[in-house]
């Protein structure tokens, strides 16, 4: 018997309302019922990050997220970044410049990773950034290009570059 | 999709009581970083599902009238690490959950749900173990309260009654006042892996900081549960503050562990790192406590 249950949540700004299938998973309901295409469906057992998004301000991987769960949660997906008339965020801008992206798999999962990071405020060392970030898997650029990228944009929006 | 075949959302602890009994085949599920991994690889395919997500009450760190720390069982790793109360008494198990899996793992993942599915590896159990934790469960009997050694009973099972939820750990007063602990978890890799071997000590000095009161410890993957080397405390427990007491006390862990060989790493190299994780652990919970060595 299929078990349907309706789920109200805000993504990216927006008070949304849907029946969900209680089977799903959050990557399963952004992608098919709200096709926001950029939470990828990567490894879907929470291990390269592909899927994360931003739910009540904390990163998420929403492959490992039941879908139910996203009831009465703020969540923000890349979709969410884009200015009025589809202009990119600074740190997609940054991603771009520094080269932190080849196929892009990966891409808006450490982008939004890189948004939590932002978001805080604080400044962290390269260090901290790593291991702030270690929870993607990149198979083309070999991380370092996506490190300046972060730490570029972090040290922007401090006033420090 | 998952495969589950139903799902029961709790709404509170005494109705999460009332769905165990309800649904006797039903796995809770906490975070579900790991049983909806475990759905995903068949081995749980099929099953129905109790969530217990939904329980906000079980969530936060407090001190309770008699200053035991009380660890709601739904407090995410990343909430227990940022945690002030954790940091003041007993920063050894925030630094140590902050090693589990990476950052969104240690957003979804609980102590409950990691010292629940009874596994030697987790990375907060050698901590909850080597602080002698309380483990808190509700039933329809109400609260049960149970040292964590005997709330794992074998590997992947560990004494929860068919009525029962976990829903607090306790780190009681006696057993956090004037200790500091450090610990080592030794993996391939930084994030994202699983200990090799998890080793994690605390110790207690007298006043003038010369005598080890009280010396503690416990490790994972040394054994099919996590486990104390009780030996290994007797050697250290009223002895001088020194590196020969240190040297002894590490080398007498061996007495106690009982490590496996797996395709991670031998046996007799979870032996070798072990004795050298004491050595560090112990010689830095000195340090912590204001030791001299």
């Amino acid at each position: 018997m299929a078990q349907y249950k309706l789920i109200h949540c805000n993504i990216n700004g927006k008070d949304v309302e849907r029946m969900v299938d209680v089977r799903a998973s959050l990557t399963d309901m952004l992608r098919n019922d709200y096709h926001l295409t950029s939470v990828k469906k990567g490894c879907e057992v929470g291990e390269c990050g592909a899927c994360n998004v931003l739910i009540d301000g904390e990163c998420f991987n929403s492959c490992i997220y039941l879908a139910v769960w996203a009831e009465g949660k703020h969540i923000r997906t890349l979709e969410g970044l884009l200015g009025p008339n589809g202009e990119l965020s600074d740190i997609q801008q940054a991603f771009m410049e520094e080269t932190a992206v080849q196929c892009g798999f990966c891409t808006p999962g450490f982008i939004m990773t890189a948004v939590e990071i932002l978001e805080s405020g604080r400044e962290y060392t390269r260090e901290e950034l790593r291991k702030l970030l270690s929870g993607h898997l990149c198979r083309c650029t070999g991380y370092e290009n996506i490190l300046n990228a972060v730490e570029k944009t972090m040290k922007k929006r401090l006033g420090k570059a | 999709m998952y495969d589950l075949k139903a799902l029961y959302e709790a709404s509170s602890v005494q109705n999460a009581v009332e769905l165990r009994l309800e649904h006797p085949e039903a796995q809770i599920i906490a975070g579900g970083s790991d049983v909806l991994v475990q759905m995903r690889e068949g081995k749980r395919a099929g099953k129905e599902l109790i969530s217990i997500y939904g329980l906000d009450e079980l969530r936060g760190v407090s001190l309770d009238e008699n200053e035991n720390i009380r660890i709601g069982s739904l407090t995410s790793f990343s909430h227990i690490t940022r945690d002030p109360i954790i940091q003041k008494y007993i920063n050894v198990l925030g630094q140590a959950v902050d090693m589990v899996g990476g950052p969104q793992i240690r957003n979804i993942g609980t102590i409950g749900g990691n010292t629940c599915n009874g596994v030697t590896s987790a990375d907060s159990a050698s901590t909850l173990h080597a602080w002698e934790a309380i483990i808190e469960l509700t039933g329809s009997e109400g609260k049960r309260l149970l040292p964590i050694r005997d709330f794992y009973i074998k590997a992947g099972l560990v004494d929860i009654h068919p009525d029962e939820i976990q829903t607090a750990i306790i780190i009681p007063r006696a057993s956090y006042e004037n200790t500091y602990g450090h610990y080592i978890k030794y993996s391939m890799r930084n994030a994202m892996d699983i200990a090799t071997l998890g080793c994690s000590a605390n110790v207690r000095l007298s006043p003038d900081k010369k005598t080890i009161e009280r010396a503690r410890i416990a490790y994972g993957v040394a054994g099919p549960v996590p486990m104390r080397a009780e030996k290994a405390e007797a050697a250290a427990n009223g002895r001088p503050v020194s590196m020969e007491t240190v040297e002894t006390f590490a080398r007498t862990v061996l007495d106690d562990i009982n490590p496996r060989d797996s395709w991670r790493a031998s046996k007799a190299f979870r032996q070798h790192i072990a004795v050298e994780t004491a050595r560090r652990c112990m010689m830095e919970s000195i340090l912590l406590a204001g030791g001299e060595l």
